[in-house]
C-alpha cells in the first residue's frame, strides 16, 4: 500500500481551510495530516465538515463521532484517559477533532485524520483521527476520535476550521493511500 | 511524495540505537517504525529521547500521556487505563526517556513493534508534537499490551537526532525505520 501526497494546504489567517479538489474514487482513504495548526483564538477545538457529491456544498452532512482523550497537566498532575462528552451525536454540526488548543506562540495541534471510501455509494464514510495538542492550561491532550458520515452519497470536499476565530498557521497534506 | 524511507538502524546486543542524522527541514513529518525490538533483559522498558539542534546528552524536556490496553493469553482479564508511571511532566526533570513499552518479557518470541510520529522537529516556534503506538507481551501473566504515549518536546529549538534504549540492558535485537512524511 503507498502513501501518494495529493496537495498541501498553508494556513494564514484563514477562517477555515476547504479542500474542494482531488477526493476521488483514485483512493480507497484518505488521510489529511494537520502540523502545527495555531489558532488565532485561545481554547479552541479543530472541527472538520464535509460535502456529499452533488449537495448543497454547505459543509452540513450528518455526523456521529465517539471521543475520548489522555490529558496530563505539564506539573504532572491529574493524568488521566477516558470519554469525553464533546462527541457529536447525529447532526450536522462540524464534529471536534479535540479542544482547548492554546495560541501561545508555542502552542498548536498536530495530528492524523483517516476518511474510508468516500467514493463509495453504498456505505456510510468511516473517519478516524489520532493527534496531540498543547493545551490553552499548559495540559497536553492526546485525542482519539471515530465515527462516521452518515450519508450514502459519496463525499467529494472537506472543510476544517477551529471553533472560534482564525487558523493562524499551519499546514494540512492529503494523502491518497491504496 | 508520501511514505519516503530514509534509513535504517539494526540493533545487535545495543545499549542504543540513535539516529543522528537525516531529521532536517526535508520533511513536516517523520516516522520511525519498530519492527520486532527484542530485550536482552527482563522486565524493562524501551524508549526514546532527543538532542535539539547543538545539544548533545539525549536530555530534552518532554511532557507526555500515556495509557494501555491489555488482554492475557488465558483471557482470564483485561484492562484498561491511564498509566501515570509512564507520562512525563516537569517534575520528572530532563533527560528521562520516554517509553513505549511497560515491562516488557523477552522470551525468544516476544518483542515490541509499532510506530512513532515526530511533528515539524525543524520548526523553531513550537514545540515538537510525538504521537506513538505499539504493542509487545508484558512480561508478567502474557498480557498483549497495546501502548499508546503522546506529547511534546518541550522546546522551540529544531530536534535533528533521536536515541532508543532499553531502561536496563542492551536491544538484543530488531530495526528501526525512519521514513519522511510529505
Amino acid at each position: 500500500m503507498a502513501k501518494t501526497l495529493i496537495s498541501t494546504h498553508t494556513a494564514s489567517a484563514d477562517t477555515s481551510i476547504d479542500i474542494t479538489s482531488g477526493i476521488t474514487s483514485a483512493y480507497k482513504s484518505y488521510e489529511f495530516h494537520f502540523v502545527n495548526l495555531h489558532p488565532a483564538n485561545d481554547g479552541v477545538g479543530l472541527r472538520f465538515q464535509v460535502n456529499a457529491a452533488g449537495g448543497d456544498k454547505g459543509f452540513d452532512e450528518s455526523m456521529i463521532s465517539t471521543m475520548f482523550v489522555a490529558t496530563l497537566n505539564e506539573d504532572g498532575s491529574s493524568g488521566a484517559v477516558a470519554y469525553n462528552a464533546a462527541d457529536q451525536a447525529v447532526g450536522t454540526d462540524y464534529p471536534l477533532l479535540n479542544f482547548n488548543t492554546g495560541n501561545d506562540d508555542d502552542q498548536s495541534c498536530s495530528g492524523v485524520l483517516t476518511l474510508f471510501g468516500p467514493s463509495s455509494t453504498t456505505y456510510v464514510k468511516h473517519y478516524t483521527y489520532t493527534g496531540v495538542t498543547s493545551a490553552e492550561d499548559d495540559k497536553v491532550h492526546n485525542h482519539f476520535i471515530a465515527g462516521y458520515i452518515n450519508v450514502a452519497a459519496a463525499i467529494d470536499e472537506i472543510s476544517f476550521k477551529f471553533s472560534g476565530g482564525n487558523i493562524d498557521t499551519g499546514v494540512i497534506k492529503m494523502f491518497g493511500v491504496g | 511524495m508520501g511514505l519516503t524511507y530514509i534509513s535504517s538502524v539494526t540493533a545487535s546486543g545495543s545499549a542504543t540505537l540513535s539516529f543522528t542524522s537525516g531529521i532536517d527541514a526535508t520533511y513536516n513529518e517523520y516516522q520511525f517504525h519498530f519492527v520486532n525490538i527484542h530485550a536482552a533483559t527482563d522486565s524493562t522498558y524501551f524508549g526514546f529521547q532527543f538532542n535539539a539542534d547543538g545539544a548533545s546528552g539525549f536530555d530534552e524536556a518532554i511532557i507526555s500521556t500515556a495509557f494501555k490496553a491489555e488482554h492475557n493469553e488465558a483471557d482470564s482479564a483485561t484492562g484498561f487505563g491511564y498509566n501515570g508511571s509512564q507520562d512525563q511532566a516537569t517534575t520528572d526533570g530532563n533527560g528521562t526517556y520516554q517509553h513505549l513499552t511497560y515491562d516488557m518479557e523477552v522470551a525468544n518470541d516476544e518483542a515490541y513493534s509499532g510506530i512513532l510520529t515526530l511533528y515539524a522537529p525543524a520548526d523553531t516556534t513550537f514545540v515538537k508534537h510525538f504521537v506513538a503506538n505499539g504493542n509487545y507481551i508484558h512480561h508478567s501473566g502474557k498480557y498483549s499490551q497495546n501502548f499508546f504515549t503522546a506529547g511534546y518536546i518541550n522546546a522551540e529549538e529544531a530536534i535533528d537526532e533521536i536515541s532508543f534504549k532499553m531502561d536496563s540492558g542492551n536491544i538484543d535485537a530488531g530495526t528501526i525505520h525512519m521514513y519522511g512524511v510529505g
